[in-house]
């Protein structure tokens, strides 16, 4: 498969799809993998980096769930090809800066996606629309089995899977949702939240993961230890407080509605009249202003059928997305103005926010929507 | 964004250290900078932050001029990096590791999935045992038919684990 045709078909977890899609926007699981008596890939030489990619590319290439698969060594990838798979949480931010003796391969449906010799030499994910964790656990493990019967892989039986970094060290299991909390962020309850999942062993993380900043009111909520806990019981844990928060969630929206309602129309208003009439805008911005447009979808303001366009422009409108499909490099400022050419044509049919809808659909929301349109 | 360490406060210092051609970023609020003393960089050890205060200190106790025999890595790298070299560094600083492992995770041992090679060993491994308390057994009991077979059966089990 080219990497075309990776750009041609969208990816089945961009797709919206899956229990909970509202909020939870995708559910990933990796496992981490080491050959037995190789230098992790981070001490590795080069010739011996080299050396354990020959050694596993081919026996990932020959699973079965990798029949037309994408498999690319990454010095045979453009940095801007590089930077579409870590938009699209395909590679990580670190594997995009590996070169020689590293290479990434997924299947058709980019569901799957193997990278060799990032800090590991083997980083298998799965990754699922909505909140799918057991599913995408599954998947990744049947891999994980499969690959075991004809690799050697690092393993003590004291302390389980060994990895180049510690804190991985046990099941090498990351299991993450990504979810989109903008009623949370709203309420300013958002910083209470994290404080207590963080207080039970959980991490929240930002939109690509370890250090970066919360755009878009995305979060990534995963599991921060490996050792002494199967992996199913980190998954069902994980799971059940993703459940707690996206009640939360519920009810900080339904909160917003009917005591805080003139803000969230005057959000939602000026998200749609940005969005609309812009000729210029940061990609910080639109995730931004599509985060509140999606609440927007979510509370009934913009009719069920303008979901798919909303969700489209959140990865179309990325930097590296943006220039791919442009053709071209582009510097900073003409990314910006393609940027919001590109959503005004997305929403010149959009219909304007209804608000006096969502009023009349919150169960007793009715006498605090505002009268008057905005 | 937050501060890497507190995970609470604004970070307000951005350190990035290249270290052997990898960079490595780390975003503090500016007490987590102060108390790591981020401000002098000399005395500023990256294994701190990526695994918690005080992991240099630990990995240091096997003695700091230990060294991996397998990938030749040392704590010095250890300390820089926040990594290990190889599999066989969780054998080589065993020490240190046991209470940094201990403090960073939910337990000590695994109890996840075990690989189907080492399940295979396991299992060998029981049988060699049973076998080995039923020879002592039929010795005992001078059942010298029954001790014969058993020591047939024990040499082709040391040959399967052998494998």
């Amino acid at each position: 498969m080219k990497f075309a045709n990776v750009m041609a078909t969208g990816g089945e977890w961009l797709r919206g799809e899956g229990p909970h899609h509202q909020i939870v926007i995708s559910s990933r699981v990796r496992l981490a993998r080491n050959v037995r008596d190789r230098a992790f890939p981070g001490w590795a030489k080069k010739a011996e980096r080299i050396m354990v990619l020959e050694q596993i590319k081919p026996r990932i290439e020959e699973l079965p769930e990798m029949q037309d698969s994408f498999s690319e060594l990454l010095q045979d990838l453009s940095a801007l090809e590089k930077q579409v798979l870590v938009e699209r949480h395909l590679i990580s931010r670190e594997h995009a800066a590996k070169s020689v003796g590293s290479a990434v391969i997924m299947n058709r449906r980019q569901t799957l996606s193997i990278m060799v010799n990032e800090e590991d030499h083997l980083r298998m994910q799965s990754i699922r629309s909505g909140l799918q964790l057991k599913s995408a656990f599954k998947l990744v493990d049947k891999v994980d089995s499969t690959l075991e019967s004809k690799l050697d892989f690092a393993y003590d039986p004291h302390l389980g899977y060994l990895t180049a970094c510690p804190t991985n060290v046990g099941t090498g299991m990351r299991a993450s949702a990504m979810l989109h909390l903008p009623g949370l962020v709203l309420s300013e309850l958002i910083n209470q939240v994290i404080q207590a999942v963080n207080k039970i062993g959980l991490a929240v993380r930002g939109l690509y993961g370890e250090g970066t900043e919360a755009m878009g009111n995305l979060f990534q909520i995963s599991n921060q230890t490996t050792l002494g806990e199967k992996e199913e019981e980190i998954i069902s844990r994980l799971s059940k407080v993703i459940e707690t928060i996206i009640e939360k969630e519920h009810d900080a929206r339904q909160m917003l509605i009917q005591r805080k309602s003139n803000t969230l129309w005057d959000q939602i208003g000026r998200a749609y009249g940005i969005l609309t009439f812009a000729h210029a805008m940061t990609s910080k911005e639109a995730l931004n202003l599509l985060s509140i447009m999606k609440l927007g979808v979510d509370l009934g303001a913009f009719p069920e059928d303008r979901r798919l366009p909303i969700d489209e422009l959140f990865i179309e409108t990325q930097p590296a997305h943006l220039q791919k499909s442009s053709q071209q490099k582009l510097n900073a400022e003409e990314r910006d103005q393609l940027r919001a050419q590109i959503i005004r044509e997305r929403l010149k049919l959009f219909p304007k926010p209804d608000i006096i809808k969502v009023a009349r659909e919150s169960s007793n929301g009715a006498s605090s929507a505002p009268s008057k349109n905005e | 964004m937050l501060c890497d360490v507190c995970k609470c406060n604004d970070a307000t210092v951005f350190l990035t250290q290249i270290l052997e051609g990898k960079m490595q970023k780390v975003n503090l609020c500016d007490a987590c900078s102060k108390e790591k003393g981020v401000q002098d960089p000399t005395g500023f050890a990256l294994a701190d932050l990526l695994l918690g205060i005080g992991a240099a200190e630990e990995i240091e106790k096997g003695g700091p001029t230990q060294r991996c025999p397998v990938c030749g890595f040392t704590q010095a790298d250890f300390k820089k990096t926040g990594r290990l070299g190889c599999s066989s560094c969780y054998v080589t600083f065993a020490e240190g590791l046991g209470s940094l492992l201990k403090a960073m995770h939910k337990g000590t041992e695994h109890v996840g999935k075990l690989p189907q090679r080492a399940h295979r060993a396991l299992e060998l491994n029981d049988r060699m045992r049973n076998l080995t308390e039923n020879l002592q057994k039929a010795v005992a009991e001078e059942n010298y038919e029954t001790a014969a077979s058993l020591r047939d059966q024990i040499k082709q089990l040391e040959g399967e684990l052998a494998n």
